[in-house]
């Protein structure tokens, strides 16, 4: 799905993880928005940007079985909504780990892989997915 | 603004109709319903036709015209308009219908859903359903729609203590509607056995937690009530129509296990109506996901939050249970064809209220509700109809 600049467009969100913060009352907000939707005129021009740590706990989770054909090769795989420190919520995959082990609270944390690519032979596309974090280290 | 009345229904079996084009069941449903109203082609002075997608299901946009057209209403060049809003097109054809009579610009309108499917295979249509959600943050991530209703269900059941059970009561009640109901795409009871042993497709919800992909169609006629009784002794007063939209990524809602769309879409309809909750009899819910149905019981209030799952599970919701909850077999087992559905709530509801459904009657049925959700729950639209 989609152009080059479709996907090239995104990568600073999706690279390093860019949202914002709105100025006028501190809520963070991913991906980038224009207008704090609680804040509205009052954050015109206040939306700062704002790279998220990458750390974050698994807020709910799935085992995908049956998933679109660019993901066929990939399942079963674990999606997640992950709650980041920041308290914005993202969903990407979580990698590195074995479904059934995948729990609510469990802490995690960004990493850059491959999502996908362009047909079979087009240029690939990377962006977040999280893995967990052994709290030992 | 006028009070509106249905002054006629109609619909197409509901399945996977191979041999029928979406103008074909488009325009069965449409002569359905103006047969049973016992208008003329000519007295109809707009058409709103609820579809989701057609370019991408059967590459076919400019679908209003298109119906329009093939139902002869060309002759008077009438206002043909397509409406969309995902898995909420139907609904909110409805309502853009309803406010167009309300508003006095027009007297007869008439109101379709319709939605061609099966002319693409399952993997299509499932890309074709994650164009509900949002494409850039949630489906390049790997998220079909069923594994974001998954997280809703795997929260649920983490906050409240709900179980698979619980929730297979949901499937197991529609199947045994829609057993009734001689539209419906899947007529046969099931146990709760089958939905749980039924084949994963988003860890918790298996196959028979999802409701089908479905072709069909369904329409109504409008009129105002003050001439409402010149076509039928039964007219059906839409009392009130609820709107609202929320965020279109699920991971940016205040609560996932809210549906704040739908929560101030009843509301607003309720108050149109000069309603409360428990002068409701009969709902049509959006049960395109098990946990969907049990969402929309807590957040319209028929039960409080956390509740519905074992307020299901105790039978409250059946005919002849508290609240007669999706007695046409709801998504799940009368089918889902995307823009169909919301309209073909309103025929089921209006069947109720008439009198008509026959051996799935609710006794004494006055108002009801209709309740229909597009993507993960960014538009909710709710209609109240009466016994006017």
């Amino acid at each position: 799905m989609g152009s080059i600049p479709r996907f090239w467009r995104e990568n600073p969100s999706r690279y390093n993880l860019v949202g914002v913060k709105c100025e006028n009352c501190g809520r963070v907000f991913f991906p980038p928005r224009e207008i704090c939707p609680v804040c509205h005129r009052e954050s015109i021009g206040k939306m700062k940007r704002l790279a998220l740590s990458g750390k974050g706990t698994v807020y709910s989770y799935t085992i995908v079985q049956d998933a679109h054909p660019q993901f066929e090769m990939l399942k079963p795989y674990v999606l997640a909504m992950v709650e980041m420190e920041e308290g914005v919520k993202i969903t990407s995959q979580i990698i590195d780990v074995e479904p059934e082990d995948v729990r609510i609270g469990m802490k995690v944390e960004a990493v850059m892989r491959r999502l996908g690519a362009e047909g079979n032979s087009g240029i690939l596309h990377y962006g977040y997915k999280f893995r967990p974090v052994n709290e030992q280290e | 603004m006028r009070d509106v009345a249905i002054i006629g229904i109609g619909d197409t079996k509901f399945g996977e109709l191979w041999d029928s084009s979406l103008r074909r069941i488009g325009i069965e449903a449409g002569i359905a319903a103006i047969s049973d109203a016992g208008i003329s082609g000519d007295e109809v002075d707009a058409l709103y036709v609820g579809n989701m997608s057609a370019g991408r299901f059967i590459e076919q946009e400019h679908v209003a015209a298109l119906i329009a057209d093939y139902a002869g209403l060309t002759k008077n060049h009438i206002p043909a308009v397509r409406v969309e809003a995902s898995g909420a097109s139907g609904a909110l054809a409805l309502r853009e219908g309803y406010l167009s009579v309300a508003s006095g610009e027009y007297d007869i309108v008439v109101v379709g859903g319709a939605e061609k499917m099966t002319d693409v295979g399952d993997e299509d249509i499932t890309n074709i359903q994650a164009a509900a959600m949002d494409q850039e943050w949630e489906s390049v991530f790997g998220a079909t729609l069923p594994s974001l209703y998954a997280m809703m269900a795997r929260r649920y059941m983490h906050e409240y203590g709900a179980t698979r059970e619980q929730f297979a009561s949901v499937p197991v009640k529609n199947h045994a509607n829609a057993a009734k109901n001689p539209k419906a795409q899947y007529r046969r009871a099931i146990k709760p056995e089958t939905v749980l042993n039924a084949t994963m497709v988003a860890d918790p919800l298996g196959m028979f937690d999802c409701a089908p992909n479905s072709d069909g169609a369904a329409a109504v006629v409008l009129a105002p009530m003050e001439i409402a009784k010149k076509y039928t002794d039964t007219p059906i007063r839409i009392a009130g129509s609820g709107q609202a939209s929320d965020s279109l990524a699920l991971h940016q809602r205040r609560d996932i296990l809210t549906m704040d769309a739908t929560v101030y879409a009843v509301r607003r309809a309720l108050k149109q109506a000069k309603k409360e909750v428990k002068d409701i009899q009969v709902a049509e819910l959006n049960d395109n996901y098990t946990i969907s149905e049990i969402l929309a019981l807590e957040d319209i209030g028929f039960v409080e939050k956390g509740k519905g799952a074992e307020f299901s599970h105790s039978g409250q919701t059946a005919i002849d249970g508290r609240i007669a909850v999706n007695t046409s077999g709801g998504l799940k087992a009368r089918g889902n064809p995307i823009g169909a559905t919301g309209i073909a709530q309103a025929v089921e509801i209006v069947r109720q209220l008439r009198g008509d459904a026959g051996e799935r009657q609710v006794d004494g049925a006055q108002v009801g509700l209709t309740h229909n959700v597009g993507g993960t729950g960014a538009t909710a639209i709710v209609h109240i109809l009466e016994v006017a």
